[in-house]
C-alpha cells in the first residue's frame, strides 16, 4: 500500500498528459469562445489537478484516511465559495468595478 | 527465514523510527496524514484569495481581461511547463529514495531546486516589467485602458496571490536542501523515506495552486485585443 513504488514510466507519462494539457489550455485561450473559454480552462486545470493528486502524490496508491483528508478539504473550498457566491448574488447583481 | 528475523530486528532498531510509533509503516502513514491535513489548511489558505478573485472576476469581467492581457503569456507559459519539470524531478526523488538510490535521490532534489529557482527568476523579470509600467497597486498605479479601477484590483489580486505563491516555493526550495545530505549520507531506502515524500506532497501541491493561477491570471484576456 504504501510501500507501493510507482514506476518511472507512470510518472513521465503523467508529466506528459500534463505538459499536452498546457499546451492545449493556451491553445484554447486565443480562441473566442465567450463564457465557455472560463468553462474550458477551468475543467482542464481540474484535470489536471487532479493528475498530480492521483499519480505524483500517490492518492490513487493510498488508504481511504488520505482520500478522505483530500476529499475533505475540497469539500470545505467548495462550501466557502459556494456561501460567499449566494450571499452575493443574494443581494441582487454585483457592483461593477469600472 | 534468519533474512526474515533480521529485517524485522532491523525495522524495530531502525534509527528514524520514533518512540510513540510501533513500526516504520504507522510511521509513514501518520506523517503523510499529518501532511495532507496540513495541506488542507493551505487549500482554504489559498482558496480565500481564489474566492475573492471569483467575485471581482464576475463584479468586473472585461475589465479583467483587459488587465490580464497584459501579462506575459510567453513567460507565464515557459514557467508553467517549468514548475511541471520540477513536479516531474520531485516525484522521480522519491523514487529514488524509494528504491534505495542515494546519489541519483540526491540529484534529483538538486534538480527540483533549480527548476525552482528558473520559476522564481523568471518571476522576478515579470514583477520587474510590472514596476517599470506602472503597474503595481499602490506604487503609482497607471492604466491606459478604461477599465483602470479593475485593472488595478487584478494587480492586487495577481501580486497577492503569486507573491503567497513564490513565498510557498522559497520555503520549499529550503526544505529540499535540507533534505540533500541526508539523503546522500542513505538515509532513505524503502524502509524509511518520510521526508522526501510529505516534502513531495507540499511541493506538488504548490504546483498544483500554479496550476490554476496560470489560466486565472494569464490566459483570461487572450483572446480580446
Amino acid at each position: 500500500m504504501s510501500e507501493h513504488v510507482v514506476s518511472r514510466k507512470t510518472y513521465f507519462l503523467i508529466f506528459g498528459a500534463l505538459m499536452v494539457g498546457t499546451a492545449l489550455t493556451v491553445a484554447v485561450a486565443f480562441v473566442d469562445l465567450g463564457i465557455f473559454n472560463d468553462v474550458v480552462m477551468l475543467t482542464i486545470a481540474v484535470a489536471k489537478a487532479l493528475l498530480v493528486i492521483l499519480f505524483f502524490m500517490h492518492v490513487r496508491y493510498s488508504g481511504r484516511l488520505t482520500a478522505l483528508a483530500v476529499a475533505s478539504g475540497f469539500l470545505f473550498l467548495l462550501i466557502l465559495m459556494g456561501i460567499v457566491v449566494a450571499d452575493y448574488l443574494a443581494r441582487g447583481p454585483l457592483p461593477g468595478v469600472g | 527465514m534468519p533474512d526474515a528475523a533480521h529485517a524485522h530486528g532491523h525495522a524495530h532498531g531502525h534509527p528514524a523510527l520514533q518512540h510513540q510509533f510501533d513500526t516504520l509503516e504507522q510511521q509513514k502513514e501518520s506523517s503523510t496524514f499529518g501532511m495532507w491535513v496540513f495541506l488542507v489548511t493551505e487549500i482554504m489558505f489559498f482558496g480565500g484569495l481564489f474566492t475573492i478573485y471569483m467575485i471581482y472576476r464576475m463584479a468586473s469581467y472585461e475589465g479583467f481581461a483587459e488587465a490580464s492581457h497584459e501579462l506575459d503569456i510567453v513567460l507565464g507559459s515557459i514557467n508553467t511547463a517549468v514548475l511541471i519539470g520540477s513536479s516531474l524531478t520531485m516525484a522521480m526523488a522519491v523514487w529514488a529514495a524509494q528504491t534505495g538510490r542515494a546519489r541519483t535521490t540526491a540529484n534529483f532534489l538538486v534538480a527540483t531546486i533549480v527548476l525552482g529557482s528558473v520559476f522564481l527568476g523568471i518571476k522576478v523579470v515579470e514583477y520587474a516589467e510590472k514596476f517599470h509600467h506602472d503597474h503595481v497597486p499602490g506604487w503609482g498605479f497607471a492604466w491606459e485602458g478604461p477599465h483602470a479601477d479593475a485593472a488595478e484590483l487584478f494587480y492586487s489580486l495577481y501580486f497577492a496571490m503569486t507573491g503567497l505563491h513564490a513565498v510557498h516555493m522559497i520555503i520549499g526550495i529550503g526544505v529540499l536542501a535540507a533534505l540533500i545530505r541526508p539523503a546522500l549520507r542513505g538515509r532513505y531506502d524503502a524502509s524509511y523515506y518520510n521526508p522526501v515524500e510529505i516534502t513531495g506532497l507540499y511541493w506538488h501541491f504548490v504546483d498544483i495552486v500554479w496550476i490554476f493561477l496560470f489560466p486565472l491570471l494569464y490566459l483570461i484576456g487572450r483572446h480580446v485585443t
